[in-house]
């Protein structure tokens, strides 16, 4: 019993979780897949964005940078051009000129200065002293006498500060002279640094030596390897801005943005860490995922309380099942005992017979002259009475035995409950009376009347009251009999207050043979007769006992259907 | 003298008694047979057929379930073959309605087996009374 039961456990438990896993299966996966597809799409046409977002931001830059150069070198050049070599040699008429461009332009340019095809600068305006220099040797003044201007990278020079220097040359008189105008690193500077984006992305300017031309914001390491590679693959853009995605030594990746200036002699590099550029997506997967989460611990609770309750309906089905087969199964035993019985009550009654008419044979010669005085005479009409007595007895049991199979009068007629009740309590009247039991009725009034066989019903109910009698005989005590219509059925109601049936035998009280009465008193067929009676009409009987208080039975006969009575007697 | 004999004879009520169960027909017959009647055991329904055609009864007592012919059948049979003489069935119980049955066929009454010999008794001599057109109709 326990390992079946463990059984059944296991087969709830295997069944829950099946259940379980299909609902998980069939919730989750489409809203993984789907949120995998537009994740995966969002992500995509992010990047798209923030890489359109940068590169169009790092060619804006890149436009005023190469604008601001050339201006600067166009203003330098009108200058040049504007006056004579004599005029701009005037070191009075320099400072005038330098005051006139700080005016326009703000503290750009630092200082200006005039400097003749041999490298010496012959005048000079500015915050520096520096006439008389000699720049001969300097790569600025060699560059420059070879193109007509040039732009130099960002260097320390002899002032110590950093700085880089736009010069322009000219012919006077058929010799080169040059104007130098020192622009100021601070105002460059600000061009590249005004590029800040989130909370690492940042712009600055390389050469092509790897060296800074402007201020970066943290301490970074030029020459490395993200910067060559921009570079190289700089030379191969075609809008002029290149997107490259590189990993730190840190292992976080970076992106990199970049673009040509000075026509290729500087590259101006964004760079931001991907993290950082992608922050809104991040932000986004975190949400969705968070959502996931939830909407998947959802599913799995719900997938757990409709499995649980799904197999919850299912074990009350099958509970229901295995006592419905119970039911099945006694009303089949009851109806192949029934069979066998009335076999075997047909098989005794014939000795019985010869039994009983072998004693009245013996009877019938004691009357005989030679018998009559018989020392042991009235000791055998004893005797043989008894036979006579316990052959009547066995006759009763097979009549039983045999109304159990095939009923005297299965015929249907309308029956009113009421009405037989009451004959049937004034049958018992005297009975009752005997047993000092004191019977009472509390019948519903205007009972519709029901079609069953009325000698199978009164068996029924007869059999009910003789059994409350029986067990009141003794104490006394009283017996209650109600009816009432209950939806589409009657019940019978009969509640005793007699010493009330042990649990061990509630269980057992419709089976044939089973008695609790002494022997020779009971059959054991009664009430297994009434559970045959009541379920062919369709019908129920119940039984409820507490010991020392009492028995109820309850009889529900339906009102109409139930099954139609063979007539095969 | 020859009268009065004659007259006793008459008043000896003949039965054929019918019943496969021989110890229960043999008993019957003494019995009955101590009752002052002439009683005639047979133990199938083929010899009861045979008897019938050779003897003249007053009442029948017939055992209607036989296991070599229907004691239905075997009554059909007395009954054309010899309309006046009383048949009695023996049933098993809840065979009721093969006797109603065989009421229908003509017979005389039913008693369930197994019975109390007066009932019998006095079932057989009703039917005699009944039959009585033939030998003892009238005492």
């Amino acid at each position: 019993m326990a390992q079946a039961k463990e059984i059944h456990n296991g087969y709830y438990y295997s069944l829950t979780r099946n259940i379980l896993l299909v609902i998980i299966l069939v919730a989750i996966t489409p809203m993984i897949l789907v949120s995998s597809i537009i994740l995966y799409e969002f992500d995509v046409s992010y990047h798209e964005k923030v890489r359109a977002h940068l590169e169009e931001l790092v060619l804006k830059h890149k436009h005023n940078i190469d604008s601001f150069l050339k201006e600067k070198l166009g203003d330098i050049r009108l200058l040049a051009q504007s006056f004579t070599y004599e005029e701009l040699s005037n070191e009075a008429f320099l400072r005038d000129r330098l005051e006139l461009l700080q005016q326009n332009y703000g503290p750009v340019f630092v200082d200006l200065g005039v400097v003749n095809s041999r490298g010496l600068q012959v005048a000079y305006a500015g915050p520096f002293k520096l006439g008389q220099a000699l720049y001969s040797n300097a790569e600025w003044f060699q560059r420059t006498m070879k193109s007509h201007y040039f732009k130099s990278d960002v260097f320390l020079g002899l002032r110590g500060l950093p700085h880089f220097i736009i010069a322009v040359r000219e012919n006077y008189n058929g010799d080169s002279w040059i104007l130098r105008a020192t622009i100021d690193f601070v105002a460059f500077n600000d061009l590249v640094e005004n590029i800040r984006i989130g909370e690492t992305g940042f712009a600055f300017i390389l050469n092509k030596k790897g060296e800074f031309q402007t201020k970066p914001m943290y301490d970074l390491i030029p020459n490395k390897v993200p910067y060559n590679d921009c570079f190289a693959e700089c030379k191969d853009c075609k809008n002029g801005v290149c997107f490259m995605e590189r990993k730190d030594e840190a292992g976080n990746p970076v992106v990199y943005v970049s673009a040509m200036l000075k026509h290729g002699e500087w590259l101006l590099i964004y760079q931001q860490k991907a993290s950082d550029a992608y922050s809104d997506l991040r932000r986004t997967l975190r949400v969705t995922i968070a959502i996931i989460l939830l909407a998947g611990i959802a599913i799995v609770i719900t997938g757990f309380i409709v499995s649980r309750r799904m197999v919850g309906r299912v074990a009350e089905a099958d509970r229901e099942k295995e006592l419905i087969s119970e039911q099945v199964v006694e009303t089949g035993k009851l109806a192949s005992v029934g069979e066998l019985a009335a076999g075997i009550a047909h098989e005794i009654n014939n000795p019985v017979a010869i039994m009983v008419e072998e004693a009245g044979w013996i009877e019938d010669l004691l009357e005989e002259e030679e018998f009559k005085q018989g020392k042991n005479l009235d000791e055998f009409h004893r005797a043989l009475g008894q036979i006579r007595n316990q052959g009547r007895r066995c006759k009763e049991i097979t009549h039983k035995l045999l109304s159990f199979a095939r009923k005297t009068d299965s015929t249907a007629h309308d029956v009113q409950l009421n009405d037989l009740v009451e004959e049937l309590i004034a049958l018992s009247e005297q009975r009752a009376k005997y047993s000092n039991v004191a019977i009472s009725t509390d019948l519903q009034p205007d009972l519709p009347s029901i079609r069953v066989s009325q000698t199978e019903l009164q068996q029924v109910l007869l059999n009910l009251i003789n059994n409350a009698l029986d067990a009141m005989e003794k104490e006394g005590g009283s017996l209650e009999i109600s009816t009432r219509q209950e939806g589409d059925h009657i019940a019978v109601k009969m509640a005793d207050t007699g010493p009330g049936i042990p649990g061990a035998n509630l269980a057992r009280i419709f089976d044939p043979f089973f008695t609790t009465k002494p022997v020779g008193k009971g059959t054991g067929l009664g009430l297994s007769i009434c559970y045959g009676i009541i379920k062919k009409m369709g019908g129920d009987i119940e039984v409820r006992s507490t010991v020392g208080e009492g028995s109820t039975f309850l009889v529900k006969i339906p009102i109409k259907g139930g099954q139609e009575p063979t007539a095969d007697a | 003298m020859m009268a009065e004999k004659e007259r006793a004879e008459k008043e000896t009520i003949r039965v054929l008694l019918v019943d496969d169960e021989i110890g229960f027909a043999d008993i019957l017959a003494k019995r009955l047979g101590k009752r002052g009647m002439t009683v005639t055991p047979v133990y199938t329904g083929a010899a009861a057929v045979k008897c019938i055609r050779k003897n003249d009864f007053d009442v029948a007592v017939l055992d209607l379930k036989m296991e070599d012919m229907d004691g239905i059948e075997v009554l059909k049979i007395f009954k054309k073959a010899y309309p006046e003489m009383a048949v009695i069935m023996l049933t098993g119980h809840g065979s009721e309605q093969a006797a109603r049955d065989g009421l229908k066929e003509g017979a005389f009454d039913y008693l369930t087996k197994p019975c109390e010999l007066e009932e019998l008794v006095e079932k057989i001599r009703e039917a005699a009374r009944s039959a009585g057109g033939g030998s003892i109709g009238r005492n």
